[in-house]
C-alpha cells in the first residue's frame, strides 16, 4: 500500500499528457479520461484514510540524500479536501466546458494542476515543493486565460508577474536555507534549524516564506491579482482557484514550512494574526459593494483565508483546529457558489446580480445549493460554516485577543450582510423578462453541486464521526512538531 | 562577499523592471532578469575558488576531493530552476501577443479594462 503514495502525483500528471495523445485519435474522451482518474484518486485517498504517517522514497534513496514524499495526518486532510473537491468540479466542467473549445487543452491543464497541488502537498522535499507549486501555478496562470477575451488576458497577465514574483522569492528563501543547513530534505533542515543556525538568516528567511507565500495565499496586502483572476477563469477553475489552490499552495505551506519545519516562533504568530485580520476586514469590506457575482465571491476569498490565517496564527490547540476546520469548510462552501456562479452564467449569460432574480422558481436545484452555501459561508447555524467561525472566535477569546474576536464577530455579520443581497437579487425577488424561459442546468452539473450542498450541511453536524481522525490527528502536527522527525526520516 | 552585493543588485534591477516599467515586452525582460539572478546565486553557493569538478576518480584522496570540489547540487536546482523559468516566458510572451491583438498596445497602463 505504502508503495502507492507517488501515484496520487503520477496518475494525473501522466493522463495530462496522455490525454492530449489519445485525443489525437479519438476527439471526445477527455472528460472521461479526467473523471476517472479523478474518481480514481478519491477512491485512493479514501484507501489511504486512516494510514499511519510514513514516508516514501522516490527512487529507493533515502531520505536525506534523495526526494520524499511524506503521508501524514496533515497531508491526509488536504489530500482529501482537494479528493473531493475536484469530483464535484469534474462533474460540474463536463456539460460546463461544452461552450468552449479545446477541450483536451482544458482537461490537461486541470489535471496538471490537481498533479502539482498533489505533490506540493506529499512533498517532504524543499526544491520539490518549489517544482509541484510553479506545475500547479504555471498550470492555474493558462486556465485563467482560457476563454482568450481581452479581460481574462489581462487578469492572467496580471496573476502571471505576481505570481513569477512570489515564486522566485520562494525560491530565493530556500537557497538561502540550502546555503545555511546544507539540505534540502524538510525532516534533516528541521533538525539542523532546532540545533541551531544564525538567527539574522533565519527571520530573513522568514520575511521571504511570508512574502511568497502570502501572495499565493492572497493576504490583504499580496491580495491585488486574486480579484481579477479568480472571476476571469471558466467557473469550475474559479472553483478550484478559489477552493483548493490559494490553500493547497498558501496555506498549506505556511502551515507545514512555519510551524512543522521552523517551529514556530511568537513573531510570526503576530504577523499572521495581523495578515489574517487585515485580510478578513479588508476582504469582506471590498467585497459588500460589488455587484459581479463572482467578483464578490473573488474578496469573500480573501476574508475567509483571513479567517483561517488566524485560527492557526493563534498556535493554541483550539485555534488551530478552528482554522483547518475553516479551511475544509471553506474548500466545500466557496467551491459550490462558484459553481453557482457558473451555473447561473451557463443559463442566463451574465453574472451581474442586478441583471438577475427569481431564479429559485425556475433553477430549484441550483438555488436550493446556492442558499445552502451562502447559509453557510455567513455563519448560520446548523451549517458547516457557523461551527468553525465558532470555534475560532471561542479560541480567540480564550487566549484573550478580545479586540481581534470582536472583529471576526463583525466581519461574519458583514459576510451575512452580502449575502443577504446576493440571495435577494438573484434568488428571490421578480423574474426579469429577458430570463422568462430559462431552464434548469443538466443533471451532471446540479450533481456536482448537491454533493457539495451535502457537504455543507453534513460536515457540521456529523463532525464527532469525522472530526478527531481527519481534523485533530492533523491538528496534533502542528502542535508537536519534533514528530515529524520521527516518521520524515529513517 | 562584493560578488553577493553585485547579484542582489542584479535581482533588484529585474524586479523594478518587472513592476515600475509600463511595456509588456519590458515587464518580460525583467522577470527574466529576477530569475536569472536568483539563479546565479544559486550557482554561487556551491562555489569554490580554485574548485576542481565534483566528479570522484579512482585515483583520488576522498578528504581533498570533498574539500576541493565544488557543490554539485546548486547546479542541478538551476538546471531545472531555468526549465521551469523558460516555459514562465513562453506563457507570457503568448499572453502578451494575444494582448496586443485585443488592446493594440503593449503599453499596461492603456490595458486597464478590470478595475480592481
Amino acid at each position: 500500500m505504502e508503495n502507492w503514495l507517488p501515484i496520487f502525483v503520477l496518475a494525473p500528471l501522466g493522463m495530462a499528457f496522455i490525454n492530449l495523445l489519445l485525443t489525437k485519435v479519438f476527439r471526445h474522451i477527455s472528460s472521461y479520461l479526467t473523471l476517472s482518474v479523478v474518481i480514481f484518486l478519491l477512491w485512493l485517498s479514501l484507501r489511504f484514510l486512516g494510514h499511519e504517517s510514513f514516508f516514501y522514497a522516490v527512487g529507493g534513496w533515502p531520505p536525506p540524500l534523495g526526494i520524499s514524499l511524506v503521508w501524514d495526518p496533515l497531508s491526509q486532510l488536504l489530500i482529501l479536501i482537494v479528493s473531493i473537491i475536484t469530483l464535484a468540479v469534474t462533474l460540474f466542467a463536463l456539460p460546463y466546458m461544452q461552450q468552449y473549445t479545446a477541450q483536451n487543452k482544458f482537461y490537461s491543464l486541470y489535471l496538471l494542476m490537481i498533479a502539482g497541488m498533489n505533490g506540493v502537498i506529499l512533498t517532504g522535499d524543499f526544491f520539490n515543493l518549489f517544482v509541484f507549486l510553479e506545475i500547479a501555478s504555471i498550470a492555474s496562470y493558462a486556465l485563467v486565460a482560457f476563454g482568450v477575451e481581452a479581460e481574462e488576458l489581462e487578469a492572467s497577465f496580471k496573476y502571471l508577474v505576481l505570481g513569477g514574483v512570489s515564486s522566485s522569492i520562494i525560491l530565493l528563501g530556500i537557497a538561502l536555507l540550502y546555503s545555511v543547513t546544507g539540505t534540502l530534505n524538510m525532516a534533516d533542515m528541521s533538525n539542523v534549524i532546532h540545533q541551531g543556525i544564525s538567527k539574522n538568516l533565519l527571520f530573513f528567511t522568514f520575511a521571504l516564506f511570508l512574502m511568497g507565500f502570502g501572495l499565493k495565499s492572497a493576504m490583504v496586502p499580496f491580495h491585488a491579482w486574486l480579484p481579477d483572476a479568480h472571476p476571469s477563469a471558466p467557473a469550475p477553475i474559479s472553483a478550484m482557484l478559489s477552493g483548493l489552490i490559494i490553500k493547497a499552495l498558501g496555506i498549506y505551506c505556511v502551515a507545514r514550512i512555519f510551524f512543522v519545519i521552523m517551529g514556530i516562533v511568537p513573531i510570526i504568530r503576530t504577523v499572521l494574526l495581523v495578515l489574517g485580520g487585515l485580510s478578513m476586514v479588508v476582504g469582506v469590506f471590498l467585497a459588500v459593494g460589488q455587484w459581479d457575482f463572482k467578483r464578490l465571491l473573488a474578496y469573500h476569498s480573501i476574508s475567509q483565508m483571513g479567517y483561517v490565517m488566524v485560527g492557526i496564527g493563534l498556535a493554541t490547540p483550539l485555534g488551530i483546529l478552528g482554522g483547518l476546520f475553516h479551511l475544509l469548510n471553506h474548500a466545500v462552501f466557496k467551491s459550490l457558489l462558484f459553481l453557482c456562479s457558473g451555473a447561473f452564467e451557463y443559463t442566463t449569460g451574465t453574472r451581474q446580480l442586478k441583471q438577475l432574480g427569481g431564479l429559485m422558481k425556475k433553477m430549484p436545484w441550483t438555488g436550493t445549493s446556492c442558499s445552502i452555501a451562502a447559509l453557510s459561508i455567513s455563519g448560520v447555524p446548523p451549517f458547516n460554516g457557523f461551527w468553525s467561525k465558532l470555534v475560532i472566535i471561542i479560541a480567540l477569546f480564550q487566549a484573550k485577543f478580545y479586540f481581534l474576536g470582536a472583529v471576526t464577530v463583525f466581519v461574519s455579520f458583514m459576510t451575512l450582510i452580502s449575502f443577504v443581497k446576493v440571495q435577494k437579487y438573484s434568488l428571490f425577488g421578480s423574474l426579469p423578462k429577458r430570463l422568462q424561459d430559462i431552464k434548469e442546468v443538466p443533471a451532471l452539473m446540479i450533481t456536482g453541486m448537491v454533493i457539495l450542498a451535502i457537504l455543507c450541511i453534513g460536515l457540521g453536524v456529523l463532525y464527532p464521526f469525522y472530526g478527531p481522525a481527519v481534523l485533530e490527528s492533523a491538528r496534533n502536527i502542528l502542535l508537536d512538531p519534533n514528530n515529524y522527525l520521527r516518521y520524515a526520516l529513517p | 562577499m562584493l560578488i553577493y552585493f553585485l547579484n542582489s543588485i542584479l535581482f533588484v534591477m529585474g524586479l523594478y523592471c518587472l513592476i515600475a516599467k509600463k511595456h509588456l515586452v519590458k515587464k518580460i525582460i525583467g522577470m527574466v532578469v529576477m530569475e536569472y539572478a536568483i539563479n546565479l546565486f544559486i550557482i554561487l553557493l556551491g562555489y569554490k575558488d580554485a574548485g576542481i569538478p565534483p566528479i570522484l576518480l579512482p585515483d583520488m584522496n576522498k578528504a581533498q576531493f570533498v574539500r576541493q570540489s565544488v557543490d554539485p547540487l546548486p547546479q542541478v536546482l538551476v538546471l531545472t530552476s531555468i526549465v521551469i523559468g523558460l516555459s514562465i516566458m513562453a506563457l507570457m510572451v503568448a499572453i502578451s501577443l494575444r494582448l496586443y491583438e485585443k488592446y493594440k498596445t503593449f503599453d499596461m497602463s492603456e490595458i486597464r479594462r478590470l478595475h480592481g
